[in-house]
C-alpha cells in the first residue's frame, strides 16, 4: 500500500492537537469505575436474566463519570482557579491570621534581626549583650488554630540574634515560662556555657547569662535544650543566631565577607531574609498539621513577600521541623547558590533549585531576579505534604518603584 | 396504722410536702449555677471536643459534609485539610458550632473517581477529626426519577417477597395440627433471626451517631418501649390470634423492613452502594419466609384478599419509606432508632406467635419441645441465616 509520507505527518500532527482535550475525561471514566463496582459486588454476571428494574437500580449506582470533573454548569467548579492572580485555586486556608494579637508579623520576622546592645571592652573587643525571656504564649498558627507555645520572647521562632565574628556575647536568659528551659547554641562555646542540665538550663522565675565568643561565622541556630527535647523544640523554643564574618580576617574574600556583615555599605544593596522553616502539631500525635517559614502556615501566600529585582536576594534559611527527618526550599522560575551552614564565603553549592535540610541544618541562599520579568514566583518545600499543608510562599518581584 | 396517718393529713400540709423539696431542689440548682461550685476544678484544660460526620455528599460542587458537635462547648472549625492539602470552605450556617448542633461544610475539592480521600477537620484548638470516604462516587441527586427508580427496589425487597410467600397460604391451608406448628415455629425461628440482626445492626450505627445520642442506651431503651407498648396495644382485648395476629407480624417485620430500607438508601446517599442484581435478589430471597410467617396464624381464620394486599403493604411497604428517607436525609442516630423500634416490635411477635402456638395445642409444654417446632424454629434461624449470608459483601 502506498505511503504518502508527508501527508501522514500532517495527520499524526493533527491528530495529536485534536486528541488533547479530550485525553484527560477519558482517563477517569469507564475503566476505574467498572472495576471497583466489580469489587464491591462480585457475582454480578451470575444473576443473568435478572429482574430489568433490578439493572436499572444498578444504573442508578453508577456515578455520573464526569463529577467533580466539570468545567462548566456548576455553582462551584472545584477546578477553577480561585484567585487567577494567586494560582493556587482553592487549595487554601479560609480566613486571616491575627498577626496584632499574635504579637509577631512573619512579614515583619524577615528582617527583624535583634542586635542587641553593644559596649567596648578594656581589650578594645565589642561586647554584645543579647536578653531573652521565656514566655508562654498562645499564637495563632493558621487562621483560627490556637497552638499553646512556649517563645523566646514572645515569638515563635525566637528573635533572630546577629552578632559579627570575633565579638564577646552575652546572653541575659530569664525563665518567666511555666517549665525549666534553656538556651542551647550552635557555635563554639566552653561546656559551662552549654544550655544543658547544669550549664545554664533554669527553673521558671531564675535568670541565667551565658557568655562566650562569637564564632565560628556563619548562619546557626540556639534552642531549648530541655527534656523532653522534643516537646521543647515543637512548642516553639528555636531561633536563628547568625555570626557576620569580619572581613579583616578574610582578606581573599573581603568583599563578600563585606557584604554579610549587617548595617555595612556593601550589605545595604543586599535584601536579607531571616526564615526558619518549621511545623506544629496541634493534636500532640506526633505528625505536624501545620507546616511554615516563620511559624504561620500560608503566611507568605496571603502576604507576598516584595522583592526589589534589582537587588540581590539572600536568605538565611533554617529546620526547625520536628518530627519529619529534613525539609526542604524549592524556588521557582531560578536558581540560587548556596552556602552550607553559611560557614564558607564560597557556594558549597552553585547553581541548584532545591536544597534540603535534615533538622537544625541551615545554610545561606543567594540568588537575583535582576533579568526575570516582573511576576510572582513561588518558593516552598518540594515535599508535597509540607506545601500543601502551609509551606509556600511567593516572592512578588518588581522594580523598587513598580 | 399508716393509712390512719396518711388520711389524716390536711391537703395544705401534703401540698407543703412536695413544695418544699421542690424549692429547695430549684434553690440547690440556682446556687449551683451562679456560684459555680465547680470553679475550683477548672485547671486551664482546652474544652473537650467531639465532632461526627452524619451525611457526606460528592457532587459537581465538591464535598459537603453535615457535621455534629458533641464538645463541651461551642466548636470552631477553623480550617479544613483534604487528603493532607488545606482547602478551602464554607459553613452553613457560619460561626461557633453549638452543643449537639449540626452544619454543612462544603468544600470544593476536585475529587476523584473511584478513589479514597482523607478529610481532617481542624478546630480552633487545634483539635483534628479525620473522616475517610472510601470509594468517593457521585451522591445520587433525589430526583424524581431516582426516588421512583428507590421505589422500584424497594417493591422489589420488600412487597414482591412478602407476596410471594402468602402466595403459599391457600397451600398452608391444609395442612395439620403438626404442620400448624412447624409453620408457627418457623416464623418464630426467622424472627429470633430478625431480632438479633436488627438489634447488632442498629448497635453499628448507633456507634457511628455523635456520642449526645448516647449509643446503645438510646437502642435498648428504644426497643423496650416499643415492645412494651405494643405488648400493651395487642393485649388491648385480649390475645391477639389469627389475622390480627398476622397484622401485628406484619407491622415488625415492615418495622424491619423499614430499617433495611433506611440502609440500603442511606448507602446510595453516601454514594457508596454498590447494590447490585445479586444482593437485591438475596434481600428479596431473605424476605419470602416473612411471607410465610405473615400467613401462618390466618390459617384457621378466613382472611378476604384486601386482607392479603394489606398484609402485604404493612410488611413490604416500608422498604420503600426507608429507602426514601435513607436517601434524602441519612443520619445514623435516626437509623438506628428507627431499627431499634423495629426490633421491639419483632420482639413483641415472636412473644405474641409463642403464646399463640401454645394455646393452639392441647399438651401446652410438650408441644413447645415436640420435633415439629424445634425443626420449624431451627428452620426459619437456618433459613434466613443461608440467605443473609447471600447479601452480605
Amino acid at each position: 500500500m502506498p505511503v504518502d509520507t508527508s501527508k501522514r505527518g500532517r495527520d499524526v500532527s493533527s491528530a495529536v492537537e485534536t486528541s488533547r482535550p479530550t485525553a484527560p475525561p477519558a482517563m477517569v471514566t469507564e475503566p476505574v469505575s467498572a472495576s471497583r463496582r466489580a469489587l464491591l459486588v462480585s457475582g454480578l454476571v451470575a444473576a443473568g436474566g435478572a429482574a430489568v428494574a433490578a439493572s436499572r437500580a444498578q444504573s442508578q449506582a453508577t456515578p455520573d463519570p464526569m463529577a467533580g470533573h466539570a468545567m462548566s454548569g456548576g455553582a462551584v467548579d472545584p477546578y477553577s482557579a480561585h484567585d487567577s492572580g494567586m494560582a493556587h485555586g482553592n487549595m487554601t486556608m479560609v480566613g486571616q491570621v491575627d498577626h496584632a494579637r499574635n504579637g509577631f508579623d512573619p512579614t515583619a520576622m524577615l528582617t527583624d534581626w535583634e542586635t542587641g546592645r553593644t559596649e567596648v571592652l578594656p581589650d578594645g573587643r565589642t561586647l554584645r549583650t543579647f536578653e531573652v525571656d521565656a514566655i508562654d504564649v498562645e499564637i495563632e498558627i493558621a487562621p483560627g488554630v490556637f497552638f499553646p507555645a512556649w517563645t523566646f520572647n514572645g515569638r515563635v521562632p525566637g528573635p533572630a540574634l546577629r552578632a559579627k565574628e570575633g565579638e564577646r556575647l552575652r546572653i541575659v536568659f530569664r525563665n518567666l515560662g511555666s517549665h525549666p528551659h534553656s538556651m542551647h547554641f550552635h557555635g563554639i562555646h566552653s561546656a559551662r556555657m552549654d544550655g544543658v542540665q547544669g550549664a545554664g538550663l533554669i527553673d521558671p522565675g531564675e535568670e541565667f547569662v551565658y557568655e562566650f565568643d562569637a564564632k565560628p561565622f556563619g548562619c546557626h541556630l540556639y534552642h531549648c535544650h530541655t527534656l523532653p527535647l522534643k516537646r521543647h523544640m515543637h512548642k516553639g523554643m528555636y531561633g536563628l543566631f547568625v555570626v557576620d564574618p569580619d572581613p579583616a580576617r578574610h582578606p581573599e574574600f573581603a568583599a563578600v565577607a563585606a557584604s554579610r556583615v549587617l548595617g555595612s555599605p556593601e550589605n545595604a544593596e543586599w535584601q536579607e531574609l531571616a526564615m526558619v522553616m518549621n511545623g506544629f502539631d496541634t493534636n500532640f500525635d506526633g505528625e505536624n498539621e501545620v507546616y511554615a517559614v516563620n511559624t504561620v502556615g500560608q503566611a507568605y501566600m496571603k502576604a507576598p513577600i516584595r522583592i526589589d529585582k534589582s537587588r540581590p536576594v539572600r536568605i538565611y534559611l533554617m529546620n526547625a521541623t520536628e518530627f519529619d527527618p529534613i525539609n526542604s526550599f524549592h524556588l521557582h522560575g531560578n536558581f540560587f547558590d548556596y552556602y552550607d551552614t553559611g560557614t564558607q564565603l564560597t557556594p558549597t553549592l552553585r547553581t541548584v533549585d532545591v536544597i534540603m535540610q535534615c533538622q537544625a541544618q541551615r545554610g545561606i541562599l543567594e540568588f537575583s531576579f535582576a533579568d526575570h520579568e516582573d511576576g510572582m514566583y513561588m518558593f516552598h518545600a518540594h515535599q508535597a505534604e509540607f506545601t500543601e499543608l502551609g509551606w509556600m510562599g511567593f516572592f512578588d518581584v518588581r522594580e523598587a518603584g513598580a | 396504722m399508716t393509712d390512719h396517718i396518711q388520711r389524716s393529713r390536711p391537703p395544705m400540709t401534703r401540698l407543703l410536702l412536695v413544695l418544699v423539696p421542690l424549692a429547695v431542689m430549684l434553690g440547690a440548682f440556682v446556687w449551683i449555677a451562679s456560684l459555680d461550685p465547680l470553679r475550683g476544678f477548672n485547671n486551664g484544660a482546652p474544652p473537650v471536643e467531639a465532632l461526627t460526620v452524619e451525611r457526606t455528599i460528592l457532587d459537581r460542587s465538591g464535598i459537603s459534609l453535615r457535621v455534629r458537635a458533641g464538645g463541651s462547648e461551642a466548636m470552631v472549625v477553623a480550617q479544613v485539610a483534604v487528603d493532607d492539602a488545606y482547602w478551602t470552605f464554607t459553613q452553613e450556617p457560619a460561626g461557633p458550632i453549638a452543643r449537639g448542633d449540626a452544619v454543612w461544610l462544603r468544600i470544593p475539592y476536585p475529587w476523584v473517581l473511584g478513589e479514597a480521600h482523607h478529610i481532617n477537620l481542624l478546630t480552633n484548638t487545634g483539635a483534628t477529626f479525620g473522616h475517610e470516604i472510601a470509594v468517593a462516587v457521585s451522591t445520587p441527586s433525589p430526583t424524581w426519577g431516582q426516588l421512583r427508580l428507590q421505589a422500584v427496589i424497594g417493591a422489589i425487597v420488600g412487597l414482591l417477597p412478602v407476596a410471594l410467600g402468602l402466595m403459599f397460604y391457600p397451600a398452608m391451608k391444609g395442612v395439620g395440627q403438626r404442620g400448624m406448628n412447624f409453620l408457627l415455629a418457623l416464623t418464630v425461628g426467622l424472627l429470633a433471626f430478625l431480632l438479633i440482626d436488627t438489634i447488632s445492626e442498629a448497635l453499628e450505627l448507633s456507634a457511628e451517631a455523635a456520642a449526645i445520642f448516647q449509643g446503645s442506651a438510646m437502642v435498648w431503651l428504644a426497643a423496650l418501649t416499643s415492645f412494651l407498648l405494643l405488648m400493651a396495644i395487642g393485649r388491648w382485648r385480649g390475645n391477639p390470634e389469627g389475622i390480627a395476629l398476622a397484622f401485628y407480624i406484619a407491622l415488625g417485620i415492615g418495622l424491619h423492613n423499614f430499617g433495611e430500607g433506611l440502609a440500603i438508601g442511606g448507602a446510595f446517599a453516601a454514594g457508596s452502594a454498590g447494590l447490585g442484581t445479586f444482593l437485591v435478589l438475596g434481600f428479596a430471597l431473605h424476605n419470602v419466609t416473612e411471607g410465610i410467617g405473615i400467613a401462618a396464624p390466618m390459617l384457621r381464620a378466613r382472611p378476604t384478599l384486601w386482607t392479603f394486599a394489606a398484609l402485604t403493604l404493612l410488611a413490604g411497604g416500608p422498604a420503600i419509606l426507608g429507602m426514601w428517607a435513607g436517601s434524602l436525609a441519612y443520619a445514623p442516630q435516626w437509623s438506628a432508632l428507627a431499627l431499634a423500634v423495629g426490633a421491639g416490635a419483632i420482639l413483641q411477635v415472636m412473644v405474641e406467635v409463642s403464646a399463640y402456638l401454645v394455646r393452639q395445642n392441647a399438651d401446652r409444654q410438650a408441644a413447645l419441645m415436640s420435633p415439629a417446632v424445634l425443626v420449624g424454629f431451627l428452620g426459619g434461624i437456618a433459613f434466613m441465616y443461608a440467605t443473609a449470608a447471600l447479601i452480605k459483601i
